[in-house]
């Protein structure tokens, strides 16, 4: 069976992949170690785990602004996840995937994004449209 | 998104390849949050340590720079956020030469768009104050929350790229903050205890900014009993902002949009307290009572003259412990004026180092700590000490005074 859940308009390309999700938020400064690609933070929920080339599902942005660079600089090294889907983006991640060419969107209309999709699930997202698929819908 | 006749002609590239680029990019960030059309902004202040805009971001930068001149110039007043080099002060920092020259290519490259280096993210305390309902076009959390709440100003979080693209256009697509219905009171937040030190201030942000959560909450907050100064207003901004992503509060009879509750429609909100306990668990998790201290920082924000004086008066006929650094970050500016009244000695005579245009956090925070051996840090800001945890750091929090003696006696007092 095939899920579509809808979403606002987001950013960037049309992408397929697989989900790491967390009731948690993101900020490229506060949260990564991007050199190495994974959660540096000891108190977020995916201290220690890989992003890279994942479908990141996470609540909201926080903190500051740097993450706006970050994902630019982050995908220039091919050090970077797939895709991000939120409950609610803030004007930094939109500024931040619009320079990076990052997928983006956010505003499920079907509720709490975390609870919707677990990790490891594969989804399809399209900006565009304000559709994230899921592949292997349970 | 509507664009104005100039806009179109500058998406249309008849205005150079860089106008063209900022265009599109505030196309795409409009229609995620349904701006309808843009704004006229005054200013813009970009955010743009080489430690987040890395090869990729300066040579976007170069790009633009090589550009004939009337296709580069930036078209409103144009300023930075901290530098992340010290090009005065780094080798000792444990800073490379690779981190000094991708410094110094961003700076000729902003030089050449005609942007100001203010290195500064307390601009509103140093370079020029936005007014009440003047749009503008800010980087930094710490300068947009506070020249929204305390200024009446209008500006949503500026990433660099979207400071540069307003800078470039003077537009900025008008979502968020820019529109009066975004700026009502959403969350509302009684204050049982009264803040009374700077680092007070900062703790009473970072609670309010846990949680309100989101960069689409607007805390009004009831029961302050003095105004603030403008330091402490400071330091209860960038720590709301810094836990919160917070970019506008209220405070009921202070700040200049709420001089009553019912100005931001938060009569109806339910109060919810602000109690002792609460700002004394916060502390808490960042104490560290007795252990040794690697350095002591005073920064993000960055110091004001009159912080400046404060930190100078402390340090005078002390000396700091031989194992713990000493680093106060305050822009170019202000360094100048403390020179002259004598509080760079006092705090170089401490032990201590002024570092100019710079903030630490900004200042590839993870490879000098790791280079000097620096794992437990105490501050003064509720800020630096939120956002230092991800860079392998054990922050910890103090008062200015309780700061300056911890750097004396080499641990935390």
């Amino acid at each position: 069976m095939v899920k579509v859940l809808r979403c606002h308009v987001g950013i960037g390309p049309r992408v397929e992949g697989e989900a790491m999700v967390a009731n948690d938020n993101f900020s490229a400064r506060y949260d990564l170690d991007r050199i190495r690609g994974v959660f540096s933070r000891p108190e977020h929920a995916l201290a220690g785990q890989s992003y890279v080339d994942k479908i990141l599902v996470l609540n909201t942005a926080k903190g500051g602004v740097a993450t706006a660079w970050m994902l630019y600089e982050m995908k220039s090294r091919g050090i970077a996840p797939m895709a991000l889907l939120l409950n609610s983006a803030n004007s930094i991640l939109a500024q931040g995937a619009a320079l990076a060419n990052m997928t983006l969107c956010d505003r499920f209309d079907a509720g709490d994004v975390t609870q919707l999709i677990a990790t490891a699930d594969r989804v399809r997202v399209d900006p565009e449209a304000g559709e994230v698929t899921m592949l292997n819908a349970r | 998104m509507k664009l104005e006749p100039k806009t179109e002609a500058m998406l249309a590239g008849e205005m150079g390849a860089a106008r063209k680029w900022a265009v599109e990019h505030q196309l795409q960030v409009g229609r995620m949050f349904d701006a309808s059309d843009m704004v006229e902004v005054s200013q813009a202040h970009m955010m743009a340590d080489p430690e987040s805009i890395g090869e990729a971001g300066v040579a976007l930068i170069e790009g633009f720079a090589a550009l004939p001149e009337a296709d580069r110039r930036v078209a409103i007043p144009m300023i930075t956020d901290p530098r992340g080099v010290d090009l005065n002060y780094y080798d000792p920092l444990g800073q490379t030469e690779d981190m000094a020259n991708l410094e110094r290519r961003f700076i000729a490259a902003c030089q050449s768009l005609g942007i100001m280096m203010t290195n500064t993210c307390i601009n509103y305390q140093t370079i020029m104050s936005p007014v009440r309902g003047d749009h503008v076009a800010y980087g930094d959390t710490g300068v947009v929350i506070y020249s929204n709440s305390i200024c009446g100003a209008r500006s949503n979080f500026e990433g660099g790229p979207s400071a540069l693209a307003a800078g470039l256009t003077g537009y900025t697509p008008r979502y968020g903050l820019h529109l009066e219905e975004n700026r009502r009171a959403t969350r509302r937040y009684v204050v049982e205890e009264q803040p009374r030190d700077l680092t007070d201030w900062g703790v009473l942000g970072a609670v309010v900014g846990k949680r309100a959560g989101s960069y689409w909450e607007v805390p009004v907050i009831e029961g302050i009993e003095t105004v603030p100064t403008s330091d402490q207003a400071k330091h209860m901004g960038a720590a709301m902002a810094s836990y919160g992503s917070t970019p506008l509060f209220h405070i009921v009879g202070i700040t200049p949009e709420c001089a009553t509750i019912e100005d931001v429609d938060g009569a109806g909100l339910h109060g919810e307290k602000i109690t002792k306990d609460e700002l004394d668990e916060f502390r808490g998790g960042f104490g560290a009572s007795g252990e040794e201290v690697d350095v002591v920082v005073f920064a993000a924000p960055q110091l004001s003259l009159v912080e400046m004086g404060e930190v100078a008066a402390l340090c005078r006929g002390r000396k700091r412990h031989d194992d713990t650094a000493f680093l106060v970050c305050t822009p170019a500016g202000v360094y100048a004026d403390a020179k002259s009244t004598g509080f760079v000695d006092a705090i170089e005579d401490f032990g201590g180092r002024v570092l100019q245009g710079t903030c630490f956090y900004q200042q590839y925070a993870r490879e000098i700590g790791e280079a000097n051996g620096w794992t437990r840090l105490l501050s003064n800001s509720a800020k630096i000490v939120n956002i230092l945890g991800g860079y392998g750091y054990k922050p910890a929090l103090a008062t200015m005074e309780d700061c300056v003696a911890s750097a004396e006696a080499g641990r935390i007092v």
